[in-house]
Formats: structure tokens, sequence, C-alpha cells
């Protein structure tokens, strides 16, 4: 009954929405990483928005990279010039914990779906801090090239692939920080998914995550930037490499390379938006203005059309449609798709947060070893 | 005294009038055309010239101290400050302060109910996480355990030693007191333990971090090692395209510095991003050397993403650091002076050895300084192109400053790069001396 009531008012209030919505005025400083996924955000969000809304200016700032640092210099400084910020799930835990960033009341500030299910439950676990608004789930996944002429036809099916030397030899192309590597050679050295954590907080597990690990490091080139690996794919530098699903989608079905992917054991991961802890309170209307619009259901199911990246809503999910230039079905193309998604694993956020700087000192030294 | 307080201005006499009346007393002194003593009147004047100097260059060195000096000692500082544990969490630092690690297993419970009080406050000021935050760098864990605390450390009432365990069993081990009370005053020396690869054990003394984890020192003495290896791969391409340079004719050996300066004019990304494409196992100089078989295509040359690349790049970005001054010394050098040494029977060996080679000394002596200083912190070109064996101390960082957020332990490496560099100039200016060097 309640539920229903609920649902009921949210019903109304997002029809009347629009009426009520007056024209806002001002400038927006929104940051984002800049490149395909920042040309995604300007057309799914940015464009309709100041069609609805000739008063505002945007300005984007292309940092996201270094925002965790940029931002607690600009608090500490008092001067935070930032209104919203595109940052990776792990980043905004981050952020949250350091108070740099806004904890918000997301069925406060984020649109319901359109059949009126509450902002929270639309977006589910993804949600998981009080400061982060999810975007889109994106995943860190392997791309293989389809030529390489020593493997005599076969082609990896199977993320151990990644570890056998012998049927698939060739230079690997890895990702030059713990996360991802370490659940993916415990995995491969036969633990269960729902072990890897346990193990990995154990130093015997560290030392068998690393051992596997070392059976190919002489045979790895690592990356640091996410279009490392697509680079190193299309000059067939290495054959086999992670990197996350969108640069792959756009080597494979935007540059014709002859390169496929490997969605086995795909590591998923999140990006959404915060808000600076300390913007100034006269911004915060026109900022929460911006967030209920460009985090709706249609606008996050739009952003698919430029990018292969999952939006973060459930109800987004079935308006995913085409690409806007080539016209072909983006929905294959998601990491949540129904054939892609046999075997995933969702980042674990927490268990992360604290253990990341010992396990990075750990993986540096011995990537120094 | 007296007579002359008395007599004169009514104010003290100045060092300057009290040299004069000494030299007047002694003898017959020379006036200046106002009556004052000669000597007096020019100290005057030279004081007014200097305080005119030093009123002039004010702006500057108050913009270089407010803008350079400042941030820089700031940023340093954070290498010692722990402000943020005694700040937030009084009650348990005075609790713990009596306690010794060494001769018990736990603190009294004092300590665990003056933890629970100051855990209810910082976590209606929401400043645990960042507590926690900060204490996870010293002891994996302690994010989350402050996070899980904070939020029920309001429910815990009567027994706070077993609601504390009870919330979580770390409470109940005492590394996770000692960090507590290692980490409890002001100021630190944790970070600088963590730079140098050492860390506090379960008593609270000062041991060797686990050798799985030890990295600082030996990248600290990588980077000291690639550095001097890149100043001399500098040195060596450098010098003799100098010396063409100083004695061509001037209209070729300008158009040969545009070539030097061209690379210096672009993009250093596209200067690093270029070596890539070339070294690369599937890069041009691969392709060559199996097209001239010379090489098996199965056994193309690792040259980029270890330390070979970083050392190719980097003396290629580094060349004109060195070839500049070396270039403006060696134009200063008469060419009759070896003309002389020849004409006086020196072999032509000799005659730069021993007397061409000693003056372009102050030349290499700037050149290799500059190359060294730039190489040492340089970043971005072993970042991309250094793979895992060929990255600095640099990257490191870097990587505390943006990524994980420890500016202490940033700030330390610094400042230990800062004194090795600072070290390493002073054993500099007492082997090749500081006055020898020449910019030009």
């Amino acid at each position: 009954m309640r539920k229903t009531l609920l649902a009921g008012t949210a019903l109304v209030a997002a029809a009347a929405a629009p009426s009520f919505a007056q024209n806002m005025e001002g400038t927006l400083t929104i940051v984002s990483w800049g490149g395909a996924y920042s040309a995604s955000q300007q057309n799914a969000y940015h464009a309709p928005y100041l069609e609805k809304n000739p008063g505002v200016t945007i300005v984007n700032d292309e940092s996201s990279a270094e925002a965790v640092a940029r931002l607690r210099a600009m608090t500490e400084a008092g001067n935070v010039t930032w209104d919203i910020v595109d940052v990776t799930g792990a980043d905004a835990i981050r952020l949250c914990d350091e108070g740099l960033a806004m904890e918000i009341d997301h069925n406060e500030w984020l649109a319901p779906a359109p059949d009126g299910t509450p902002a929270t439950e639309d977006f589910g676990e993804t949600i998981h801090t009080d400061c982060f608004i999810p975007q889109i789930v994106f995943s860190t996944t392997f791309g293989y090239r389809t030529d390489v002429e020593a493997w005599e036809g076969r082609e990896p099916d199977d993320l151990c692939d990644v570890f056998d030397l012998e049927a698939f030899p060739g230079t690997r192309s890895l990702e030059r920080r713990p996360i991802s590597n370490l659940e993916w050679a415990l995995i491969c050295d036969g633990v269960a998914i729902d072990d890897v954590y346990d193990v990995l907080e154990t130093n015997e597990g560290q030392a068998r995550a690393f051992a596997k690990l070392d059976t190919i490091k002489d045979s790895t080139i690592w990356w640091t930037a996410g279009a490392e690996t697509p680079q190193r794919l299309a000059d067939g530098e290495v054959v086999i490499g992670s990197t996350y699903n969108g640069r792959l989608f756009s080597l494979i079905v935007e540059q014709n390379q002859p390169v496929k992917m490997l969605w086995d054991w795909q590591t998923f991961d999140l990006d959404g938006w915060i808000i600076p802890a300390d913007v100034p309170d006269e911004k915060l209307p026109l900022i929460k203005d911006y967030i209920r619009f460009a985090t709706d259901t249609q606008r996050l199911a739009d952003q698919a059309k430029y990018i292969s990246y999952g939006p973060a809503r459930a109800s987004s999910a079935p308006l995913v449609s085409t690409h806007a230039e080539l016209g072909i079905e983006m929905a294959p193309h998601m990491p949540t798709d129904p054939n892609n998604a046999g075997n995933t694993f969702l980042f674990n956020y927490e268990w992360w947060a604290d253990n990341r700087d010992d396990l990075d000192a750990k993986f540096q030294a011995w990537l120094t070893r | 005294m007296t007579d002359a307080t008395l007599g004169g201005p009514s104010r003290a006499p100045s060092r300057e009038e009290q040299a004069a009346m000494a030299e007047k007393s002694e003898g017959g002194v020379m006036l200046a055309a106002d009556g004052t003593p000669l000597k007096l009147s020019l100290a005057r004047s030279l004081r007014r010239k200097r305080l005119r100097a030093f009123l002039l260059v004010l702006p500057l060195l108050a913009f270089v101290l407010l803008t350079f000096i400042a941030p820089i000692a700031d940023m340093l500082f954070r290498s010692v400050e722990n402000q943020i544990i005694p700040d937030n969490m009084p009650r348990t630092v005075a609790a713990l302060e009596e306690w010794d690690p060494a001769e018990s297993e736990l603190p009294p419970d004092a300590a665990f109910e003056a933890l629970v009080l100051d855990m209810v406050e910082m976590e209606a000021a929401k400043s645990h996480t960042r507590v926690g935050s900060r204490l996870n760098y010293e002891q994996s864990g302690m994010s989350g355990l402050f996070r899980k605390t904070g939020r029920r450390a309001d429910r815990v009432e009567g027994d706070y030693r077993a609601g504390l365990i009870a919330i979580d069993e770390e409470w109940g081990e005492r590394q996770t007191w000692t960090t507590l009370k290692n980490f409890s005053g002001a100021y630190t020396l944790g970070y600088f333990l963590s730079a140098v690869d050492m860390t506090y054990g379960e008593t609270g003394e000062i041991v060797a971090k686990p050798e799985l984890q030890q990295i600082y020192m030996f990248l600290f003495e990588r980077t000291l090692w690639l550095s001097l290896a890149i100043t001399g791969t500098t040195l060596l391409l450098g010098y003799p395209i100098a010396y063409l340079l100083a004695n061509l004719p001037m209209r070729t050996s300008n158009l040969l510095l545009i070539l030097v300066l061209l690379p210096f004019w672009t993009s250093l990304l596209v200067r690093t991003s270029s070596w890539i494409v070339i070294l690369q196992q599937q890069g041009v100089l691969n392709d060559t050397l199996v097209a001239l078989g010379l090489i098996d295509d199965q056994n193309r040359l690792s040259l980029i993403f270890n330390q070979t690349g970083t050392i190719v790049a980097m003396t290629h970005i580094l060349l004109p650091f060195m070839i500049l001054p070396l270039y403006s010394v060696m134009k200063t050098i008469p060419p009759s002076y070896v003309r002389a040494a020849k004409s006086l029977g020196a072999t032509n060996w000799t005659a730069f050895w021993r007397v061409y080679f000693p003056q372009s000394i102050p030349g290499i002596g700037a050149g290799a300084i500059l190359v060294f200083i730039l190489s040492i912190g340089y970043y971005i070109t072993p970042e991309l192109v250094g793979g895992t064996s060929g990255v600095f101390i640099s990257n490191r960082i870097a990587y505390h400053i943006s990524s994980s957020l420890n500016w202490g332990l940033a700030a330390a490496l610094a400042v230990i790069l800062l004194i090795a560099v600072m070290g390493l100039y002073w054993l500099y200016d007492r082997i090749v001396g500081i006055d020898n060097v020449k910019l030009g």
C-alpha cells in the first residue's frame, strides 16, 4: 500500500516536473575524462540540457584523471572552482571518506524511473556511497588479435588462456596496478570466485597471486592509460591485453582492427558524478537541476548511443538503442549483455579501499624485482 | 659621551658616527662639504643605494617567496605533520599516553572508553573516515575499521572493551592500538620511516618493512644511477656536436643550431611517443633489422618499456641542455690557442686534450649539472617508456600525490630527494667547484 502510494506521488511529481521547472541561468564547470567519453556526455547530457536552458553555460574541464588530488588542493585552498566532477567508483569512496565530496539524498536529488520506482531502487547497488551518483557500468576486460600465426587458429575463450603461454604465446598488456590482476590470477589458480577476497587478504593468498602472475611477467607490458592497450593491439605489439571495454569497442567496431573481445571474468566498475563538498550554496539549485536531468532514465540510455558503456539505471537498459553514427545495435556490445556477462565480478570497493595502499606497495615492489 | 649626546642631535650615535668619533680622537679627519666626516657621509649614501636596490628587487623577492618558496615549504612540512589525530581523538591520545605496548597486550579500559567517545564525536562531525584513511596508510584495514566502528559506536554502552571488540575483532589486537599510539602525536616520523622502507613494529620499535614491500630505497638508487647514466650519454653525444657547432663558419653553424633547437621546441609528449614508434618490437628499428636479416623475426629486440627505453628517450630529450652550455663556452675559446699549441709541436690529440679540453670544462660542468638535476626529477618520459624497470622515484611521488592521496609520504620522499640533490651539489662544488660552471 505504502509503496504504491509512494510510487503514485513520484509519478505525479515526475509528470508535473517539466511544467514547474523554470529556466536556469548561470555557469556550470563540469569535470570529465575527455576524449570519446566526454563527447558522449556532450551529446547525451549537455546538448539537450543547454537547449532547454539557453541561459546556462557549461564549461568543460578534462581533468578527471587527477580530480582527486586537485579537488583536495582546491578544498584546502578554500577555492573550489568545480561544480560537478566525473570520477570512478573507487575515487568517489576516497573523496567521500576524505570529506571532499558532498553527501546527498539520492531520492531527493535524482529523478525516479518512468514507472515511479524511486531512484535508489532503480540505481540499486551502483549507489555504493552517499556521495556517488552513478552514470555507467564499464568493465575491464580483454581483447586479443585474431591473426596470430603462432596460435594456429586457436582463439582464447577463457580468462586463463591469458596465463597460458604455450597455447597462446606472445606479449600481454596488463594494467600497472594490483586491482583486477590479482583477482584474475587467483581465479586462474583455482580459487572460487566467492573466496577470492578472503584468500587475497592473507599473505599466502597474495604470494599465490603473485606467483601466478610471475608465470607471465616476462611477457607482459604494463599500461597506465586506457588508450595504451588498444594502440598496442593495433600495432601488433601485444597479442592480448586488458583495458576498458569501450576502448576495445571503438578499436573493433569503429576502427575495424582484427581484434576480438574476451569477456570471460570481466571486472565491473562504476563511473559517475560527485559534487564537491564546498560548492557555494547559491550554485546548488543549478547543480541539482542539471544532475536530475542528466541522470534520468532517458539521458542515461541516450549515452549508450555514443559509447558502449552500460547505463547504471535498471530502467535505462530496455531503452538502449543503436549507435548514433554506425546504426548498429549497441546491446550486444554492452558489458552487461547476458551473452557477455557469463562470468563477471564486481570490483569489491570496500575491500580495496582498505587494502589498496598495502597491496599497491607490494605490487610495485613485485614489479621492480 | 654624555656631552656629545647633549650637544649633537638627540639620538644615540650610530656605529658609523662612533667609528668617525674614534678616528677623530686619534687624529685629524676629512670632512665632506656639509661638514660631516667624509667616511660617515659615504657610508650613508652607500646605505641609501643598497636600500634602493633592495626596494627594487623587493617585489620579485616577495613574489618568489609567496608563490614558490612558501608553497614548497608548506608541502614539505606535511612530511612530519600529523595534527589530524590529536585534533580528532584527544581523549584516546591522552588515555594511550600511559600505556606501554611492550609491557601489556592491550591498553587499559579507559582507552576503550575514550575511543568510543571520540568515535561518536567524529561520526557526528563526519571526520572518522578521514582519520581512518590517514591511519590506513600505516596499517591496512584501518579505513574499513573506522568506517564500521563509526557507524555503530553510539550503540556501545557499559562494557566498552567488549563492545568495541564485538564490533570488530581488530580492536582486540595489539597492533591496532600500537598504531594508534605511534601516530598519536602532532608530529610524526612515520612518513620518513615509510620513505626509507621502515615501519613501527608491534611494540613500537622501528623495524625494516617485510622484504616484499621494500621499494623506495631501491627506487632512489635506481633514479640516481639512471640519472648519472643519462648525464654521461648526453655528454658523450653532446660534446662532439657542440664542438662542431662552435668551429664551423657562422652560416652553417646557425643552420645546425636550429636542428638542435627544433626538437627542443617540439612537445615533450610527441618526442616521447615517437620513440615508442621507433623502438617498439613491431617498430621502425626492429622492422628494419628484421628486413636486413640482422635479427630473427621471433627474437625482436626489447628496446622500450624498460631501462633502455628510458635512457634513450631521456638522452634525446635532455640533449639540448648539454649542447647549449657547451656550445656557448666553446664559442669563447680562442682558436689561436690550439693553433699555437700545434705550432709548438703538439699533436692534434695533445693540443685538444691539454689546451682545448681544459677550457671547455666549465661548459661540461654546467651541462652536466643541468641534465642531472633535470633528469633526477623527471616524470613523464619514464612513465611512458620506462615499463617497470625504467621508472623513477618521481613516478611514485606522483602516484602518492594524485592517486593514493598520501601527501605526507609524497612529501617525505620529496624531502629526501631534495636533500640528496643538495648533497650531490655540495659534493660537486667540492670536486669541480661551482665557480667553474659557466653558462656562456
